[in-house]
């Protein structure tokens, strides 16, 4: 038999519906991502220091100088939601150099010559990116709880703060992607994840209110997705916490930024191989 | 009858700069054919446009009977490609790297398992399936990264520089087993290189592409009887593209080439 013989028959095997082979290729792709953390959990467990010491050294002095108004929530429990969806920024606002990586490796290319859609492998990656803060997520649990926050314990409370978080870390994961798409190289990665972070950490209710702000930065505020993660994580993570928003809301906005983000690096990832 | 690969006055520019220059090529089913030439000649750039990862600037070609442009889904379902870089992650197991692959391809789970252990087998890579594949040697890998782009039985398979930075046993090995594939398989496999030795251990028509150009079409014998007698493919080489072949590329390239051979060594 030749080979167009063999083009010509149908295919061995039928293909899922589109829907479904979306979801599949999506988990495909970032189950492979939480394999590799599985053999080498040596850089999430690195990740999961500056939180510890966001909460130990700067928490613990900053509500001892009592300096930030934070009504009837003591300034770490204000704090460690913040903490939380902090860490899940700065680990998944580096991921797009893994990306980078990949394509100067070769592993990229391997992916993007798949039937999978360009679609569905970012949303696999964005995926991975958000499941990673999960593992951060316990270690600030575990020292919180140590340092006295109120923590709310009820499985409704975590599954929530578990949702919030990984859509957050998987919408900045993305964020992350689509500038690795367009800055292309590891060197200018690293000065750009540098030059976003802190902005975006700090125009956000992290670590004070926003009603602290000056006028323009409380605008910057409103528009950054982290202050809508840290606003959900504060009704959901500590008792008396207090929201702006409601969850819903709150949920809703970190959705939409993910879907545009997703939607936008379908588009630029191609690109990384040309 | 439809070819395997067919291209139609293919051209990619970037800028100003003409990569690949109107080039029209006939690649017969089951054929295994190889495209040299210098570095930059636009070897690398010819296979991205027929695999999808770049699309042309004008032109049109079909891979399959598909149309790289427009049907570049069914393409993809119908190849397999081995970059010239490391296509396999080095921080999963061998048994991971086929697992995601076969997934990707949507080949079914009853059979998925059967098809990978075989692949391994075959590949020779049967007692090291789960061990991480950074522990593999450069040979091994490049099995490794063959036998994962052949898992979906595709009817092309592309192979860019397959034994670049290999030393001449796994080289030797490589060779060995793509021979065997096209013999298994009937796979029509297009594979670039610039080392004459390998042109000539497998590739029963080969291309020459000079600055963008094709400057030669043929047997490895039609060709180095046209530049006279006792010529080698090498002598056909610099016939066709002047260069003296270690002459050796940009900076880019050398360090892209090394870096290869660095990980693969």
């Amino acid at each position: 038999m030749t080979s167009l013989e063999r083009a010509a028959r149908p295919a061995a095997w039928a293909e899922p519906p589109a829907v479904l082979r979306f979801v599949l290729d999506a988990w495909t792709v970032a189950e492979a991502e939480l394999q590799k953390l599985a053999h080498d959990p040596t850089e999430l467990l690195t990740r999961a220091v500056q939180p510890v010491l966001w909460l130990l050294v700067f928490g613990e002095v900053l509500a001892r100088a009592r300096a930030i108004p934070t009504g009837h929530l003591d300034y770490i429990d204000f704090l460690a939601p913040g903490v939380l969806a902090q860490s899940a920024l700065f680990s998944a606002i580096f991921f797009g150099i893994a990306v980078i990586w990949e394509r100067d490796l070769g592993v990229l290319h391997k992916y993007l010559v798949s039937p999978a859609s360009r679609l569905s492998l970012v949303t696999g990656k964005a995926l991975a990116g958000g499941l990673r803060a999960l593992v951060q997520a316990a270690v600030v649990y575990v020292v919180a709880a140590l340092i006295g926050v109120h923590l709310q314990l009820g499985i409704p409370q975590i599954l929530g703060v578990a949702v919030v978080l990984v859509l957050g870390a998987a919408g900045f994961a993305t964020f992350s992607l689509v500038i690795a798409c367009l800055v292309r190289t590891r060197e200018r990665f690293m000065g750009i994840g540098q030059v976003l972070t802190m902005p975006l950490f700090f125009a956000s209710s992290a670590v004070y209110p926003v009603a602290l702000m000056p006028t323009w930065l409380q605008v910057l505020a409103r528009v950054n997705p982290l202050t809508y993660q840290v606003d959900a994580l504060r009704s959901l993570m500590v008792s008396g916490g207090t929201a702006t928003f409601p969850v819903p809301l709150d949920a809703g906005v970190l959705v939409l930024a993910l879907v545009v983000l997703l939607l936008i690096a379908g588009r630029l990832y191609p690109r990384l191989a040309m | 009858m439809p070819q395997a690969i067919q291209t139609n006055e293919l051209t990619r520019r970037f800028g100003t700069v003409t990569a690949v220059h109107a080039l029209s090529l006939e690649v017969r089913p089951g054929e295994v054919f190889g495209l040299l030439g210098p570095n930059g000649a636009g070897k690398t750039t010819t296979i991205k446009m027929l695999i999808t990862l770049l699309p042309p600037t004008s032109g049109s070609a079909t891979v399959a009977g598909y149309d790289v442009a427009t049907q570049q889904r069914l393409v993809r379902r119908a190849i397999g490609y081995v970059p010239q870089l490391l296509s396999s992650d080095g921080t999963l197991t061998a048994r991971e790297n086929l697992a995601v692959s076969a997934r990707l391809y949507h080949i079914p789970g009853e059979v998925r398992r059967d098809r990978i252990d075989d692949s391994l087998a075959f590949m020779g890579l049967a007692d090291v399936g789960d061990n991480l594949v950074r522990t593999f040697s450069g040979g091994m890998i490049r099995r490794l990264e063959i036998a994962q782009a052949m898992l979906h039985r595709p009817e092309v398979l592309f192979l860019d520089e397959p034994t670049v930075g290999l030393d001449p046993v796994a080289r030797r090995a490589v060779w060995e087993h793509v021979r065997r594939l096209r013999d298994a398989e009937g796979t029509t496999i297009l594979l670039t290189t610039h080392y004459m030795d390998e042109a000539e251990e497998l590739c029963q028509r080969v291309g020459i592409m000079h600055l963008g150009r094709l400057v030669a079409l043929g047997t490895p014998a039609s060709l180095a009887a046209e530049v006279g007698p006792g010529a080698t493919l090498d002598d056909v080489f610099t016939h066709y593209t002047g260069s003296d072949l270690n002459e050796g590329g940009t900076y880019r390239d050398v360090a892209r080439t090394r870096r290869t051979a660095r990980r693969l060594g």
